[in-house]
């Protein structure tokens, strides 16, 4: 800032000011390590994939899609966040509301919980899954073989794990907003004659929905690049549960790198549109009026 | 509406923040609870709203006018609140935040669309703030906000207006205009009206009666001039307007020994310590500060005897006629002083021949 401001002032840097700012080989040094972890840890992989997958023309990489396998894995995968996005927005949005507006006996237990499953590993969870639905020695196994349900290594054991994994994506994302907001707003609609329902939707939904937003496209980006909980209690079954992440491993280990690319290339775009809608949604956030 | 509040008990976990309260506000009358934070005097606001409610099995009762309303929730009570710090609606329009509490009428009772512009419209002309409609509540200053606030309160024809707070979020000016600007809107429409603050002057200024509240408690319920001159405990005297409060041993005229006298800096009289004008029943004391910038000048004294600190009011002229410098000694008499003890209540007066004087002697190092 300082030297913004005297050179706004037309007066040249002195080295006094030198205590203000750092000196410049050190900015350039960190500004340039930065640079350099930037463009080999993120950059370069991003482009490695584009180029693996269209190295042998875009015929061979369209080709990919035609595979019915990977068309059962792109909607699987679309599937499984078809289901968690709507779970995660209801739970995270009853979990914030309870958690900010109220004050009731283990509230302090529910937000540690939320919190779970950022803290265990997605392995874990997908093996939590299996020891209670697994059909030959889960605990709810022999119910479930009885009555012809399959959760393991099917669709709902897959939605399972991933929404384990999505959870908290929500939740955490409104509850320092609410916090932030306080409750009077709910209180000014309920003296104003507003019931439960009307207060939710004209007044706390509003205010939150850029959160929400933010906290949805985390969510989903999560629930379609999930490997480790899901790779657990899949079964990894080609054209039945092998989801997208699960089948680009598979082809890449079939030494088919072209096909895998071509997969990852959507997935990593995905991510690429995610963060575009993210940083489109912060912008939105800061601009609007507090 | 008249507003009845009987046997009011309410505690959160531990802490009792309403103890057996009760209160009556008659209608039309502009009431304010004074007192300060941790008093109750919010809870027992949010309670007559309906926010709060009184601890079950207590037998608080809450009436409006003759309709016992104590189980009623907020948006069935006819009330409108304004909070300390607005709670408007931040991504409404001032239009749209007006007329929340119209649109969230069961259907058949919604007025139309035109109607309800027409009655936005009358809202902001009655709050002065005529065709700010669509601004949002962060294109407002704090005063504008408030009064939106007012005028969306007021949207839904409340028979009581309850106000939490309404100018301390304000600065010192706005805050006097506004306050003002209340009162002759009170006088007007004739609502029956409760403020919560802890702005003695504020509440003095304003209301019809003041309600001093302490420690979950009423102190004392009266009109501005009735707690301002006669406070009923020690509390009430200390909250309201400055006061010395002078430990001293025995008054002469009881006999009986107190804990304390307290005397308004206005009634404290000095006088050139050799002079024919001294009082006979005056006490010594040294200047310690003066402070002149202001209408008044404030001397600050510390007995002789026993170092005790006061300090006295007296008029910039008669200040520069006693020309007092830090250090000099002055004669002091009280023209004013009173008393409490053990629950009873004295009041001596200089001028009517009833004296009390504290020994300075004999209580401090002397």
């Amino acid at each position: 800032m300082a030297s913004i401001v005297t050179r706004i002032r037309g007066e040249p840097l002195r080295k006094s000011q030198s205590t203000t700012t750092e000196p410049a080989w050190c900015r350039r040094l960190m500004i340039g390590t930065g640079l350099v972890f930037l463009l080999f840890l993120l950059l370069m992989p991003l482009v490695a994939i584009a180029y693996e997958a269209l190295r042998h023309g875009i015929g061979l990489c369209l080709a990919t899609f035609v595979d019915p396998h990977a068309r059962s894995a792109i909607l699987l995968t679309l599937t499984v966040a078809a289901i968690c996005v709507p779970v995660t927005m209801v739970f995270g949005l009853a979990a914030a509301w309870a958690i900010t507006k109220f004050s009731f006996r283990g509230k302090s237990l529910l937000t540690t919980v939320i919190d779970l499953p950022f803290a265990v590993s997605p392995v874990i969870a997908g093996l939590i899954f299996i020891l209670i639905f697994s059909g030959t020695h889960g605990y709810l196994g022999p119910y479930l073989e009885a009555h012809d349900i399959r959760v393991i290594f099917a669709l709902p054991g897959i939605a399972l794990a991933t929404l384990f994994i999505t959870l908290p994506f929500v939740a955490r994302e409104l509850i320092p907003i609410m916090q932030s907001q306080g409750r009077e707003e709910e209180f000014a609609a309920l003296t104003l004659g507003a019931g439960g329902w009307r207060t939710f939707s004209r007044v706390t939904l509003p205010n939150v929905k850029w959160g929400l937003f933010y906290g949805l496209i985390l969510c989903n980006a999560r629930a379609m690049g999930e490997f480790g909980a899901v790779a657990v209690v899949s079964g990894n079954i080609k054209g039945k549960t092998s989801t997208m992440p699960l089948y680009i491993e598979t082809l890449y280990f079939e030494y088919n790198s072209v096909a895998a690319f071509s997969l990852a290339s959507i997935l990593t775009g995905l991510a690429l549109v995610t963060l575009l809608l993210k940083n489109v949604v912060e912008w939105r956030m800061t601009r609007r009026p507090s | 509406m008249s507003i009845r509040a009987l046997n009011i008990t309410k505690s959160f976990g531990r802490y009792t923040a309403l103890d057996h309260v009760s209160l009556e506000v008659p209608a039309g009358k502009l009431v304010s609870l004074l007192g300060p934070s941790g008093s109750g005097k919010t809870t027992l606001l949010r309670i007559l709203a309906g926010l709060e409610f009184p601890d079950p099995g207590s037998g608080a009762r809450v009436f409006f006018h003759e309709h016992e309303v104590t189980a009623t929730p907020a948006g069935r009570r006819g009330v409108g609140f304004v909070f300390q710090h607005y709670a408007l609606f931040r991504h409404m329009t001032v239009a749209d935040n007006i007329a929340f509490g119209i649109r969230a009428r069961p259907r058949a009772q919604r007025p139309g669309q035109e109607q309800i512009r027409e009655r936005i419209a009358t809202l902001l002309q009655l709050v002065q703030l005529d065709g700010l409609q669509q601004r949002y509540p962060s294109e407002l200053s704090g005063g504008q906000r408030q009064r939106v606030a007012l005028a969306r309160a007021l949207a839904v024809d409340p028979k009581v207006l309850l106000l939490d707070e309404p100018f301390g979020a304000l600065d010192a000016k706005v805050r006097k205009d506004l306050r003002r600007w209340l009162r002759l809107f009170q006088e007007e429409i004739k609502i029956t009206t409760v403020f919560v603050t802890h702005d003695q002057e504020e509440a003095l200024e304003l209301a019809d009666a003041v309600v001093v509240m302490n420690n979950a408690r009423i102190e004392q319920v009266g009109d501005p001039q009735e707690v301002y001159d006669r406070p009923a405990s020690p509390f009430v005297i200390e909250f309201l307007g400055n006061v010395n409060r002078i430990t001293a041993g025995a008054g002469h005229t009881t006999g009986s020994s107190m804990d304390a006298l307290y005397v308004r800096p206005h009634d404290v009289d000095l006088q050139p310590v050799h002079s024919a004008e001294r009082h006979h029943y005056a006490l010594e004391a040294r200047v310690q500060h003066v402070f002149s910038a202001g209408n008044y000048a404030r001397v600050s004294l510390e007995g002789t005897g026993n170092r005790e600190p006061f300090e006295a009011e007296i008029s910039r002229a008669r200040l520069s006629e006693l020309a007092l410098r830090p250090g000099d000694h002055v004669a002091v008499v009280f023209r004013h002083v009173r008393l409490f003890p053990k629950g009873e209540y004295i009041e001596a007066d200089v001028d009517k021949g009833r004296l009390v004087t504290p020994s300075f002697e004999g209580t401090g190092p002397a």
